[in-house]
């Protein structure tokens, strides 16, 4: 995790909230440092963590999680973490036998058939739910009697590359509002998942997804690549907006916009104009 | 009940209002009856407007003066991400549960403890919650979930509801226009007020207000204008310098459309606190802390003027700008041709000749 992202969140794993919606976005950058830092955020904070990771090993996350402090082997062999590892495990939908549940499923489900108004095919893929059983089972909590991790946490990296693969942002949405359902108000968990945006505006689904999901979070950490171009010092420029969904409050939803340095360990954060390099 | 004596009327530009009219009275032929979409035009009711939650979300209705013409339908309310619209449905809810109203609500965005939050307890008995965030696609199986999906959730909370003042909400319609097609939506929407007119008694009495929130980004603009043309009154949310705004939009049967704005905050305990104007500061001071940099100092060169340049630079005439003094020279007649010749020394090859060129002309 990053100390200077935690102050400007104000927050540390000690004080982590609970039952919020963390919805990271990036257009133009990569926003990835966002999930490595609440990867090992939550794991330090000795949270019960699902990650879903369809778009890297699990030895890329590995790698970054010992550079800040965590050990994703350790965490997963001691029951921490549950690892759901997309690369890998999409191979196996196609190897097992088809009535067995498998999380990724939709991938061999993907089924044509004729639609109604327009005299064409059109793929009608099945919906998340067999992703959302198997989240739902990796959060469970232990019978014992005794929790022995804090509070659930659902990390995706990243929603996406599910509409690339087939799903129809509803679905997407669905698989979220379930999601949202249990880990969220029924076990008082928080769920973090990343949105790309393409900035493209004939990507209907994709602004759907990414709309739609606005709406329900409460947190918003937007990576936006500068308007002016690529910089050596500077990479990116994040904007944080704080939002409460439901309840009125005196002071409108709340926004900061800061700009960012990735550097090996750590990501240092500056007010717009006032980085270390220009200064 | 006005089934028998609705004799079909002129058609309007919507015919929604219209079908839906003829379940209600006939009494006051230049009254439109009841039925949830359409103005309830009776003297003294006061209907609030719903809001539909088309673009941004706000509802401006309840807080009216009562003198304007009372509506019965609702409108969307348009909400953005910046500017959230539920806080303002809540506070539409409780002013209705206030009035007495029976209030039902169908949840599917929240959680039924979020959304009763803020409500104290002598409101929350009296909604009528559906909730349809649990499960709505009915994946956990245990047979506690809405029967129907998200359609049937809806046509059946029309069916429950009592004769009476009714208010409706729906958390979101943008929940359900995702789900469900535009057109079933809308036929829902409309059987809603037709079923509730048909079921109650007298002309006034049935009002069915249906109050909808709409997220602005996630729809495109023809399902917006589909819930746009079943709507009376639309508002939408937006804001400058933390405060909020609602520019809603009322259709009246046979008026013409009104645009009204409104500055509004809702309080911590959801009633609605209506502004006058636009925030006082519209723009942002600079902080008086920061000393103001002077940039034409530490320079090598020098870029500031003495006095005397100063009034040498400002009594300056520029050669080529029209003022008062070169208009009034050009009007004088002007000075002898004396003081203007021009000499002129042909040399040996200079062909001079003696005649005028434009002798033939005719001047």
């Amino acid at each position: 995790m990053f100390p200077e992202l935690n102050n400007l969140l104000n927050t540390t794993p000690d004080r982590a909230e609970q039952g919020k919606l963390t919805l990271l976005c990036d257009a133009n950058t990569d926003g990835s440092f966002l999930v490595h830092h609440f990867l090992s955020f939550y794991l330090k904070a000795n949270c019960k963590v699902c990650f879903v990771a369809l778009i890297q090993s699990f030895s890329h996350y590995n790698i970054v999680g010992q550079k800040l402090g965590v050990s994703l082997t350790v965490a997963r062999e001691c029951g921490q973490l549950v690892f759901l590892e997309g690369l890998k495990s999409s191979v196996d939908v196609f190897f097992r036998a088809q009535a067995e549940p498998h999380p990724l499923q939709f991938l061999r489900s993907v089924s044509l058939q004729p639609s109604p108004e327009v005299h064409a095919w059109e793929a009608n893929a099945e919906n998340l739910q067999p992703l959302y059983e198997f989240v739902r089972e990796a959060l469970k909590p232990v019978d014992d009697g005794e929790a022995a991790w804090r509070c659930p946490v659902l990390l995706v990296d990243d929603l996406s590359v599910l509409l690339s693969l087939g799903m129809g942002a509803v679905a997407v949405l669905d698989f979220i509002h379930y999601c949202r359902a249990t880990v969220c108000w029924e076990r008082k968990g928080n769920i973090v998942a990343l949105v790309h945006d393409s900035g493209d505006t004939e990507d209907e689904e994709n602004n759907i997804l990414l709309n739609g999901l606005s709406h329900q979070s409460h947190l918003i950490l937007r990576a936006e690549g500068l308007a002016t171009g690529f910089c050596r010092d500077v990479h990116g420029q994040l904007r944080i907006l704080w939002r409460t969904p439901s309840q009125p409050t005196t002071q409108r939803d709340w926004s900061l916009t800061y700009q960012y340095k990735i550097q090996d360990k750590s990501v240092s954060f500056f007010a717009k104009g006032m980085s270390p390099a220009v200064l | 009940m006005g089934a028998g004596r609705g004799k079909p009327r002129a058609l309007p530009t919507r015919p929604q209002y219209r079908a839906s009219a003829e379940g209600g009275s006939g009494a006051d032929p230049g009254g439109e009856a009841g039925p949830a979409w359409s103005g309830v035009g009776g003297a003294g009711d006061v209907s609030r407007p719903r809001v539909s939650g088309r673009r941004t979300g706000s509802c401006g209705l309840l807080p009216l003066p009562p003198t304007t013409a009372p509506n019965g339908s609702s409108g969307p309310s348009r909400d953005s991400v910046e500017w959230e619209g539920r806080s303002l449905l809540k506070a539409l809810i409780k002013k209705a549960a206030l009035g007495g109203e029976q209030v039902h609500i169908l949840g599917c965005e929240v959680s039924e403890e979020e959304f009763r939050a803020g409500f104290d307890s002598s409101i929350n008995s009296r909604l009528v919650y559906y909730d349809l965030f649990r499960d709505p696609l009915n994946w956990a199986q245990t047979g506690e979930a809405l029967p129907g999906g998200p359609l049937g959730a809806l046509q059946a909370m029309c069916e429950r509801t009592d004769p009476g003042p009714v208010t409706v909400a729906l958390d979101s319609l943008s929940w359900l226009l995702l789900r469900l097609p535009c057109a079933a939506l809308c036929q829902a929407l409309c059987a809603m007020s037709r079923q509730h007119a048909c079921r109650g008694g007298g002309p006034a009495a049935e009002q069915l207000c249906v109050l909808g929130l709409l997220h602005r980004e996630l729809h495109g603009p023809g399902p917006m204008g589909a819930l746009s043309s079943l709507a009376q009154a639309e508002v939408t949310l937006s804001g400058t310098a933390g405060q909020a705004s609602a520019h809603m939009l009322r259709r009246r049967p046979r008026q013409r459309p009104t645009l009204e704005t409104l500055w509004f905050s809702v309080l911590p305990d959801l009633s609605l606190d209506l502004q006058g104007g636009p925030p006082l500061e519209s723009q942002p001071h600079p902080d008086p802390h920061t000393p103001q940099v002077d940039p034409a100092s530490h320079l090598t060169f020098n870029l500031h003027l003495s006095k005397r340049e100063r009034e040498a630079k400002d009594s300056l005439t520029l050669p080529f700008q029209f003022s008062s003094e070169k208009q009034q020279a050009l009007l004088r007649p002007g000075p002898s041709p004396a003081t203007s010749r021009i000499f002129y020394e042909p040399d040996a090859f200079d062909d001079l000749d003696p005649e005028d060129p434009d002798g033939d002309l005719d001047v």
